[in-house]
């Protein structure tokens, strides 16, 4: 099972989508031919926006670090951060806002906590490189790791209900020892 | 492109928005491209302040008179003609083409001068709606424009929701603000307190507020342009060898204002200028609701594409977000681009890959 087909699984029919950080609209591509669920997704970088029109996405060229002033309370019923959360400098708004304007927001990060991650801190003394996180410490738009357990700890602090969790490695579900076993985490999560 | 211009004469009235009545008016405009059979391929350009119907191609007795969009409209580009039929037109007021103060006043027999009405945005959508009824299309896959054109394209999915799928709607504001304003009535002031400008009735005079309008071109251009371009552009250059310490043109900047100002005096009318400022003034969609711009978008149909650019100080990002809010509200289908282009206003007229990679996409997109 993919991420994309997780977070497909957790969009009801029909509802109004919003996806931060929305790449080139794949996502919301596929909810909308899966579920009929129509949606906006914001985006900054310019070639993403224009693969975003291309493939008939609704887009919205805006910096998530500015908020989500553009959207009314309660406008949407999902909003997504689909691997976005690790590269925002303040989450904790960004969270906030998520569920402000939405009823439901799904988040989904790389597991800091996934083993091969800590086995390059702790055996080779380096910050973790693959396919999940590719990228140099000193060359990735990544500035806030965490865990699931650190992810957990902020919903707890928010006062956020988490209503469901996936974790996956390689594209299988992992349900023995997940902040270990897991490289991707997803929640699903409510006020 | 070799394009020829054209007129349409509309003997009806046109009861306009101040109240006042123009008894018949003609639009001058261009087209581009052919009307499909189905007629769904029609896409409106809507001029801001000092353009005019030509958007695109050039005349064959004029061959280095370019339209104004022609980077942005024609064969291939991000609007292409091979598959839209593109529609350039004069909004009335005007000084080049359609009926404006320049014009004869059918109850006179003279020009209307200072006679001709205070026109709005309104006023012009409603004229431009009679251009499409003559030329039979009943509605627009696009409507688009620029600053004071992208306020057409907005008033476009006001006035007649049904007959406008795609409203592209490019550094544009949905209202003025304070500041826009003041900028406009120094410009205004220029003008109308110019020996030469006799209230507005100066054809008679065989003058013209050379002074006043040359002013007013200068204070427009300098809120064209963002700090970034003007410095970018001329720096501290001098024209001089060294400062004059007089009063003569001793940086690039004021010799260029100064071109700029001449240039525009030469073929602008005066009368043209007031109302063009005055309509930028008075428009304001969401006046009748009181102030609640989603409100006055509720009657919306269209799909939007906003964009914004960076540098823009004039109508800044802020104002098209405004615009991509009330929109929102209202549940509208909207894309919107704030792209980082150094140029200011004016950038919406330049060529900018990411600009016209985005609008070709956005016009791919458009079923025929």
């Amino acid at each position: 099972m993919t991420e994309l087909e997780t977070i497909a699984r957790w969009v009801a029919p029909g509802a109004r989508v919003l996806d931060l950080g929305c790449g080139d609209g794949r996502l919301l591509q596929h909810l909308w031919k899966t579920r009929q669920a129509p949606g906006y997704g914001v985006e900054i970088d310019d070639a993403k926006v224009t693969a975003c029109l291309k493939n008939d996405v609704n887009v919205l060229q805006m910096d998530l670090e500015d908020g989500l002033a553009a959207f009314a309370d309660r406008s949407f019923d999902t909003a997504i951060l689909s691997e976005t959360l690790q590269a925002i400098h303040r989450q904790e708004p960004l969270l906030r806002e998520m569920l402000r304007v939405s009823r439901e927001a799904i988040v989904s990060f790389p597991n800091f906590g996934y083993w091969r991650a800590r086995i390059q801190i702790a055996l080779a003394g380096h910050m973790p490189v693959s396919k999940e996180l590719p990228y140099q410490w000193y060359d990735t738009p990544n500035v806030h790791h965490c865990t699931l357990i650190d992810f957990e700890a902020l919903c707890a602090k928010l006062g956020f209900r988490v209503l469901e969790r996936v974790v996956l490695t390689g594209g299988k579900p992992v349900s023995l020892l997940p902040n270990l076993l897991g490289s991707l985490a997803a929640y699903r999560v409510s006020a | 492109m070799i394009v020829t211009p054209q007129k349409a004469r509309f003997t009806e009235p046109l009861k306009l928005k101040s109240g006042a009545v123009l008894p018949e008016f003609e639009i001058a405009y261009e087209t581009y491209g052919e009307l499909n059979a189905a007629r769904s391929n029609a896409v409106l350009v809507c001029h801001a302040l000092n353009a005019s119907h030509h958007v695109a191609g050039s005349y064959a007795d004029d061959p280095d008179n370019v339209g104004w969009w022609d980077n942005m409209v024609g064969p291939g580009k991000p609007l292409d003609t091979d598959r839209f039929f593109v529609i350039g037109n004069n909004y009335i007021g005007s000084c080049f083409g359609s009926t404006g103060p320049t014009s004869v006043n059918p109850a006179t027999g003279r020009p209307w001068g200072a006679d001709f009405p205070v026109v709005t945005v309104e006023d012009w959508v409603a004229a431009q709606a009679r251009l499409a009824d003559r030329l039979g299309i009943e509605r627009f896959a696009a409507v688009m424009g620029g600053s004071l054109g992208a306020m057409q394209a907005l008033q476009w999915s006001l006035s007649y929701p049904q007959r406008v799928r795609n409203s592209i709607v490019i550094a544009a504001t949905p209202k003025l603000s304070a500041q826009n304003i003041a900028f406009n009535e120094v410009a205004r002031q220029a003008i109308v307190t110019d020996p030469d400008f006799h209230g507005g009735h100066y054809y008679d005079k065989a003058v013209v507020p050379v002074r006043g309008l040359r002013i007013a071109r200068m204070i427009g251009h300098i809120t064209y342009l963002s700090d970034d371009a003007m410095m970018e552009k001329f720096g501290r250059n001098l024209r001089r060898s060294a400062l004059g310490f007089d009063f003569g043109a001793d940086f690039e900047v004021e010799s260029y204002l100064r071109h700029q100002g001449d240039k525009f005096s030469t073929y602008f009318d005066a009368n043209t200028y007031l109302r063009i400022t005055k309509a930028l003034d008075y428009y304001d969609p969401a006046a009748d609701f009181g102030g609640d711009l989603s409100k006055a978008f509720a009657r919306a149909q269209a799909d939007f594409l906003v964009v914004s650019f960076t540098s823009d100080w004039r109508f800044s990002s802020a104002r098209s977000r405004e615009i991509v809010r009330a929109l929102l509200d209202n549940r509208r289908i909207v894309s919107y681009l704030d792209i980082d282009a150094p140029q200011g206003h004016d950038a919406f007229l330049l060529d900018d890959a990411r600009y016209f990679a985005a609008l070709r996409a956005y016009f791919g997109n458009i079923a025929l």
